[in-house]
């Protein structure tokens, strides 16, 4: 009885498991050793600059890639093993274009139904809904390529959702949205999370996106640097950010240190500090050097804060490096 | 929108073979220029080496009486058309992954089989359409002198046998490009193995000259497998009694046999090649 209820109760915790991923490209080491879960009906977010492994992880997901080692279950299902069953449950919508600019939007759309055995009256039907939920309906007559970039993406999205898939795989799904139809895409997405029940993992590299997941994985250089809802890790820089911009920020770090007897980060020409009373250090600071320091800025950490405190560097300047 | 839908249990196979099929259709007609490249060079050919080569030819020996060099001819013009028509329309595997169409295909739960298999009628279709058209239409040139006053063979109860070889060849041929476009990173590739390969292998079929008795070139001819989709043509194209079978004119039980084993073994491994994950499929 035992071994008959554990395939379904591991599946009641996490509708994806990623244990113990590692991904090589020749060299060069893209994914190393990642394990996380994602649970049933939760928004789970891959944050992290472009070349951290956000798209391999999210390629070996997607089934196009093989496994190189460790393993993945989507709902309880093996990747390795089970591919097919697993296409069927989920939906994908890629970072990089799929659409056929030859055809039409709705052609397009005809055509990926056609690929999970939907057609006729339930084709026309599931076609109609998600392009009414994209705002595409009326460019459904439009070839694929005569659209902007914005409206190429929502098409991509619409395809993805075309099956009702129970496991949705977006990456960076708003790339090119404007914030208007990027918030509208947040809603269709929680819409369907609350109503449907739909498991979504999203990668994106945008903090503000980043907010609206349950949870979050920071992905850096291939390794899962923290995990947790957006308030945890945030609550786990402690206190209050400090960033202080200064002619010399060698010289200062140093008397920093000497005189506090806490080190604060260089990133880039500015320093960056956690303190729990930052108010107070604040004040302190400004009495001590009231020439050296040019600015500073107090506030509570983001995950921009949260990103830095786990790697020493900005977010963007981890893309360049890449 | 609120109710799930049920997806169906079953993953379909034939729906999508003639909805990948049907794509390659749509998108063939929306691209005239290909249109015209496939069908009117392989005619320009046909007209001018015909004219050219008139005084030279000496036809083979289980030929005919009288046949002249256009009339030998027909059969490899039509596969030729045949050839750039399958060849080009697998081109098109290459440009899918650059644009990024096959890796939304890839991750749907379709067979392997069904993607090849459709890609393969969609290029088949195509294929028989514009070789029919020739064997229909370049015959009348005749009327502004551009073609000699020859019998086709084409009649109405042996149009079936011929449009199922033409298939069958188209098939082949399609299945051909599709091993060949499938590894391909970039279109200059394939044009390279197009010159270098697939010409020589048209040259070389009896298309453009008989085996005859040359020594080591008839064996070449013999060897390659698209003599016999040659054959095979032209042995449903002649008129009249059949032509005798001779070195280099097998009967058409042969080129039926020969021509059928070679495509299953083409559209095998296509398939065997299309169910590996690789990196590149991913853009």
């Amino acid at each position: 009885m035992l071994s008959n209820t554990l395939p379904q109760e591991s599946q009641a915790v996490s509708r994806i498991r990623v244990s113990d991923i590692s991904h090589r490209y020749g060299e060069r080491l893209a994914l190393n050793h990642l394990s996380f879960d994602v649970r049933p009906a939760e928004i789970f977010g891959l944050l992290g600059p472009n070349g951290g492994g956000k798209t391999t992880l999210f390629r070996l997901l997607s089934t196009l890639l093989p496994l190189q080692s460790g393993n993945a279950t989507i709902a309880g299902l093996d990747l390795a093993t089970q591919a097919r069953e697993i296409r069927t449950l989920i939906g994908v919508t890629f970072q990089s274009p799929s659409l056929d600019g030859k055809l039409t939007v709705w052609e397009n759309l005809k055509h990926q139904a056609h690929l999970y055995g939907i057609s006729g009256g339930q084709l026309r039907e599931r076609i109609a809904a998600v392009l009414q939920h994209l705002g595409l309906t009326d460019r459904k007559q439009d070839l694929a390529e005569s659209l902007s970039g914005g409206l190429k993406r929502r098409v991509e999205i619409a395809k993805g959702l075309l099956h009702s898939p129970q496991v949705l795989l977006l990456d960076e799904p708003s790339t090119g949205l404007d914030p208007g139809a990027r918030h509208d895409l947040w809603k269709y997405l929680k819409q369907l999370q609350r109503e449907q029940g739909v498991t979504i993992l999203i990668t994106t590299h945008l903090m503000e996106e980043a907010e609206h997941c349950d949870r979050l994985g920071i992905l850096h250089q291939g390794e899962l640097i923290s995990l947790g809802t957006p308030d945890e890790l945030r609550a786990s820089v402690g206190g209050d950010c400090l960033t202080i911009q200064a002619e010399h920020p060698e010289t200062l770090l140093r008397q920093i240190t000497e005189n506090f007897g806490v080190t604060p980060q260089q990133v880039n020409h500015s320093l960056r500090l956690e303190h729990p009373r930052g108010h107070e250090f604040l004040k302190a600071l400004i009495d001590a050097f009231p020439e050296q320091v040019t600015s500073v800025s107090l506030g509570k950490p983001t995950l921009e804060d949260v990103f830095i405190h786990e790697t020493g560097h900005q977010f963007w300047q981890a893309e360049e490096v890449e | 929108m609120n109710q799930p839908v049920a997806v169906t249990p079953a993953t379909p196979f034939v729906l999508p073979i003639l909805s990948l099929a049907q794509r390659e259709v749509v998108r063939f007609a929306r691209q005239r220029t290909r249109v015209i490249g496939a069908l009117i060079q392989p005619i320009l050919f046909w007209i001018l080496f015909g004219a050219g080569l008139r005084g030279s030819f000496k036809a083979p020996d289980w030929a005919t009486a009288g046949m002249t060099y256009q009339e030998y001819f027909f059969p490899g013009v039509a596969v030729m058309i045949l050839m750039f028509t399958a060849i080009f329309s697998t081109i098109s595997i290459i440009e899918d992954r650059k644009e990024g169409f096959l890796q939304g295909v890839l991750v749907s739960p379709v067979p392997r089989s069904s993607i090849v298999l459709g890609k393969l009628l969609g290029g088949t279709i195509l294929a028989v359409l514009q070789a029919v058209l020739f064997l229909l239409l370049g015959p009348l040139l005749k009327i502004v002198g551009l073609a000699p006053d020859f019998d086709t063979g084409v009649t109405l109860a042996g149009f079936i046998p011929l449009l199922l070889f033409l298939f069958l060849l188209g098939f082949s041929l399609t299945a051909l490009g599709y091993l060949i476009a499938w590894p391909m990173e970039s279109t200059q590739g394939f044009h390279a193995i197009m010159s270098v390969f697939l010409m020589p292998m048209w040259l070389l079929s009896g298309s453009f000259f008989p085996a005859g008795d040359s020594g080591w070139l008839s064996w070449i001819i013999r060897a390659n497998p698209l003599t016999y989709g040659v054959t095979g043509l032209r042995r449903l194209l002649s008129a009249g009694p059949a032509l005798p079978s001779a070195p280099g004119n097998p009967s058409l039980v042969v080129c039926l046999t020969v021509t059928a084993a070679v495509c299953i073994i083409y559209v095998s491994i296509a398939i065997w090649m299309t169910r590996q994950r690789a990196t590149r499929n991913a853009r």
